[in-house]
């Protein structure tokens, strides 16, 4: 018996297979997820964030982002959320105060160092003190105070002489410590 | 729930009981509330059968976690932290252990009318710590009790002489038991006939030691929520756009190009109520823009074409009322009201053997708070959900009952933590407004003001004008003073009657009065549109500035070291009676006083090449002194150093204290550099922070170095504005050292450069 020859027959790809489309909207990275956008460009990453993620973290700190509440990190940069549309986001990385911890739950030492010196008045303004110390601290690990004055952020409370200490803190790498 | 839910009460008071519930099983619950009558406990079934029915509560479950209710709103003061950690400590509770819960309004309806089941529910008023000193440790001292009955029945052993200590009872063969598998029986256990008595002060385990905020591992991360976070799936978002008057008219309005935005859903006007009290209704007229989302409704507010005509507020000018008030001042018209009167300031001033005057000028004041006014409105046939950023809940919820006639249970007041306070939720037209809107799209609505409204729109503080006299003998005693003040009160257009409008604006025993043998104070009272309210500090921090600043010049007239001045004034240390019952405790004024000036070197005084001040003050019974050393480098005024002592008897939570403290410090002295209000034809001037700016981190001290002065003989006292008044005085005192320049009006960055 002549062994049975095995055909060539042509393979289609399964039919549910097709082939995409160019999506529409903007594909963006927050906190180590990726998101597409394609409601308004225009509208400010910050009702982005707060409305339709309900990433409510970043606050609302004046129609220019005047007091530094609504700072977020964008490809590693401080912006304010308010004055960036989702138009200039396409293919960004944004991290925002709820995505500064390790995804175990560990604290960057910059959240831990606020605790530890009790770095909080009402607490609204924190997340954007927060961005704005990370921000300076992966630029100049050793920041001199001049380097610390010149952080954008206002508070009525009165908690810049302890942020300070919870910058120093973690330049001292005593975050976490006694 | 058990079956067992009624329970007599220990009586605390005469209106307030101790009363335990038993709630699931094996929970015990404790907690205080306020009988309407003052002859027997209210059975409290009368209560609700939940938790969250109980105010200033603890809650033992049965796996050892303890939930303590913190009953008064926190705008940043710590009062969420400190208030459960006094109810902790009388319970020997371990802390780690504790979750604290914000306690919305506690009301019920009694025939109609509310009855505060938490009783008082106010924060930032700096009277939470003492309150709670007074009700709250015995709360935890009954849990205490009763979960060593129910020991002492489990182990055979005597109450008496059982331990606790974190979290567990402690026999004296070493049995342990934790609390949690005692919770089920001590909620059986009978009451006892008197209050339990509290710790012996020398056993506390959290008072009096450091703690962070219960809330900081949430705000690190984002988590916290404050009201502007809340959302209802179907709320829509409104926006406002306020009459630059309050009492202008909305004279066109086109919302064409506003309802062709996507999302848009409605425009609806308001209007203030007439007759009703500053801070209870709108504060002004209004156009609202109601949408899906903030970004809509914003866009659709940016897209009104609308005008104002001015009312009688329209011609209002912040300089011609500082005018008049100088003209009150200098004439010979009767004063509004004899604040204080001792002894005879005409006669000593005809034996003086030195005259002294000098007026100080102080500007309005916005509020600022970092999170805008906004509130969240559900509305049904028979309830209203509120979430509100406000200092007062009842309040809030009176503006609620009369806006919807809701009957004193069907209204539910949330309050989360708050974007800080500083007064201004005190008042509550932004909720009268949500609830109004609410109404009108018959929706839940997410009110939201801008932060340019949160300053243009406000209930300011007023400013003034303080003309001060001091009469001194040959030996350079100070034997008269007289003090003249004009300023609008802050109680006007809010039911106050006309002789007690002063009180906002002036301490009949602030100082020097009751240490100075003729002594006189009259306030004279001035009329305007432009809204006013409670404020932080007020009347303290405009005032001390006046009396502090005047106190160092008079030491520089005399030729005098102005410590030496302070300390004469006081005299020897005792107690002086004041006008209110209190008593001035010169003692203690001294001690603060002669601790800041040893820590910033003041022997340096004279020869420094920096500018040493120094100021102190008395308030609600506590004491304050700053020293400041600045420099000036041309025209740069750098603040070197500051320090800060403190006397508020026994301390509840020292880093607490200390942040309070430091962060009053720094608010005033941003305030006292940078900040003024001003109106022109009716119209504040200030709408972004560049207009009105809080000082940043540069023109800021590097640190402020806090003296607690350990004092726990006496009752805690609130501190949350403590530190307010004597930062601007010893800063323009420092400043006057440093330039030669002394600079009796506010704000100090503006006038030092006038005058160099």
């Amino acid at each position: 018996m002549a062994p049975v020859q095995a055909q060539a027959v042509p393979v289609t790809p399964d039919s549910s297979i097709v082939p995409e489309k160019v999506r529409d909207g903007i594909a963006l990275e927050i906190n180590g997820e990726n998101y597409r956008h394609t409601g308004d460009p225009q509208m400010p990453l910050l009702w982005y964030l707060r409305d339709v993620l309900r990433l409510t973290g970043t606050k609302y700190g004046g129609a220019h982002g005047e007091n530094g509440a609504d700072l977020v990190l964008v490809n590693d940069k401080t912006v304010s959320a308010i004055t960036v549309p989702m138009a200039k986001l396409a293919d960004k990385r944004v991290i925002t105060v709820e995505g500064l911890a390790a995804n175990d739950g560990m604290l960057h030492p910059v959240q831990q160092a606020f605790i530890d010196e009790d770095a909080i008045g009402c607490g609204y303004c924190t997340p954007g003190w927060l961005i704005a110390a990370v921000d300076l601290l992966k630029r100049k690990k050793q920041p001199s105070d001049d380097d610390i004055d010149q952080l954008p952020n206002l508070c009525r409370c009165g908690c810049q002489t302890r942020v300070r200490r919870a910058i120093k803190r973690v330049a001292a790498g005593k975050a976490g410590q006694p | 729930m058990s079956d067992r839910t009624t329970n007599d009460g220990i009586r605390l008071s005469r209106r307030r009981f101790l009363q335990v519930l038993a709630g699931g099983a094996g929970v015990l619950m404790v907690g205080i509330r306020v009988a309407e009558a003052a002859d027997a406990p209210v059975p409290l079934g009368l209560l609700g059968n939940t938790f969250y029915d109980l105010g200033a509560y603890v809650r033992i479950d049965s796996d050892g976690n303890v939930l303590i209710g913190a009953r008064d709103p926190d705008t940043g003061t710590g009062v969420a932290t400190s208030l459960p950690r006094i109810i902790a400590d009388e319970l020997d509770a371990d802390w780690s252990r504790v979750r604290v819960v914000p306690l919305g309004l506690g009301v019920a309806d009694n025939n109609g009318q509310p009855r505060w089941t938490y009783g008082r529910q106010i924060g930032g008023t700096g009277s939470s710590i003492p309150a709670a000193w007074a009700d709250l440790r015995q709360v935890g001292a009954l849990a205490r009790w009763l979960l060593l009955q129910a020991a002492a029945q489990r182990l055979g052993v005597p109450a008496n002489q059982l331990r606790c200590e974190s979290g567990t009872v402690i026999a004296p063969d070493g049995r342990r038991l934790s609390y949690g598998s005692l919770a089920g029986d001590a909620s059986k256990v009978a009451l006892p006939n008197n209050a339990p008595p509290p710790k012996n002060p020398n056993s506390y385990q959290l008072i009096g030691k450091p703690a962070g905020d219960v809330d900081a591992r949430e705000i690190v991360t984002g988590q916290t929520p404050f009201a502007i976070d809340q959302q209802y799936g179907d709320a829509l978002v409104a926006v406002l756009t306020h009459c630059p008057w309050p009492d202008g008219t909305l004279e066109h309005l086109d919302i064409t190009d506003t309802m062709a935005i996507k999302g848009v859903v409605k425009v609806v006007q308001l209007k203030p109520e007439p007759g009703q009290p500053w801070g209870s209704t709108v504060i002004a007229p209004a156009v609202a823009v109601l949408a899906e989302d903030t970004w809509s409704a914003l866009q659709g507010q940016q897209k009104l074409k609308l005008s104002w005509k001015p009312g009688a507020s329209g011609s209002e000018n912040s300089s011609a009322l500082e005018q008049q008030a100088s003209a009150l001042l200098a004439g010979t018209s009767d004063p509004s009201a004899h604040v204080r009167n001792d002894g005879d300031v005409d006669a000593a001033s005809k034996k003086a053997a030195r005259r002294l005057q000098a007026t100080y000028f102080q500007p309005w004041l916005a509020h600022a708070t970092a999170e805008p006014m906004n509130c969240l409105v559900r509305l049904e046939k028979d309830h209203a959900s509120v979430v509100a950023p406000t200092q007062s809940p009842r309040d809030a919820w009176a503006v609620v009952q009369r806006l919807t006639g809701l009957s004193p249970a069907q209204i539910e007041i949330s309050v989360p933590r708050i974007g800080g306070g500083y007064g201004r939720r005190l008042d509550h037209d932004y909720v009268a407004e949500a609830v109004m809107l609410a109404q009108a799209v018959d929706k839940p609505v997410r009110l939201l003001w801008t932060h340019g409204q949160n300053l243009s729109h406000d209930y300011y503080r007023s400013g003034s004008v303080h003309q001060l006299s001091a009469v001194l003998d040959r030996k350079r005693q100070l034997t008269g003073w007289n003090q003249r003040m004009a300023s609008a009160s802050a109680l006007a257009r809010r039911g106050v009657p006309d002789n007690r409008l002063w009180t906002s604006e002036v301490d009949a025993d602030q100082l020097p009065a009751a240490l100075v043998p003729n002594y006189r104070s009259d306030w004279y009272a001035q009329t305007s549109s432009i809204p006013r309210g409670p404020a932080r500090g007020m009347p303290h921090l405009s005032n001390a500035f006046a009396v502090q600043s005047f106190i160092d010049e008079i030491a520089h007239s005399m030729k005098e070291d102005p410590l030496d001045t302070q300390l004469r004034l006081l005299g020897d240390p005792r107690q002086v009676a004041l006008s209110a019952g209190s008593t001035l405790d010169t003692g203690r004024l001294i001690n603060v006083l002669k601790l800041v000036a040893d820590r910033i070197e003041w022997k340096n005084w004279l020869h420094s090449v920096n500018g040493l001040g120094i100021a102190c003050w008395h308030l609600n019974g506590a004491y304050v002194a700053h020293a400041i050393e600045v420099a000036m480098q041309g025209q740069k005024l750098i603040i070197q150093r500051v320090v800060c002592a403190v006397d508020v008897g026994r301390v509840i939570n020292p880093m607490g204290l200390e942040g309070q403290v430091a962060g009053a410090t720094l608010d005033a002295l941003s305030t006292a550099l940078n900040l003024a209000i001003t109106f022109n034809d009716g119209q504040i001037q200030q709408h972004n922070d560049k207009d009105y700016p809080l000082a940043s981190m540069a023109q800021l001290p590097d640190a402020v170095e806090v003296i607690v002065v350990p004092n726990d003989d006496l009752p805690p006292t609130g501190a949350s504005f403590l530190a307010m008044p004597t930062a601007a005085p010893a800063l323009a005192n420092a400043v006057f050292r440093a330039s030669a320049v002394r600079v009796r009006r506010l704000p100090l960055m503006k006038e030092l450069l006038r005058l160099l």
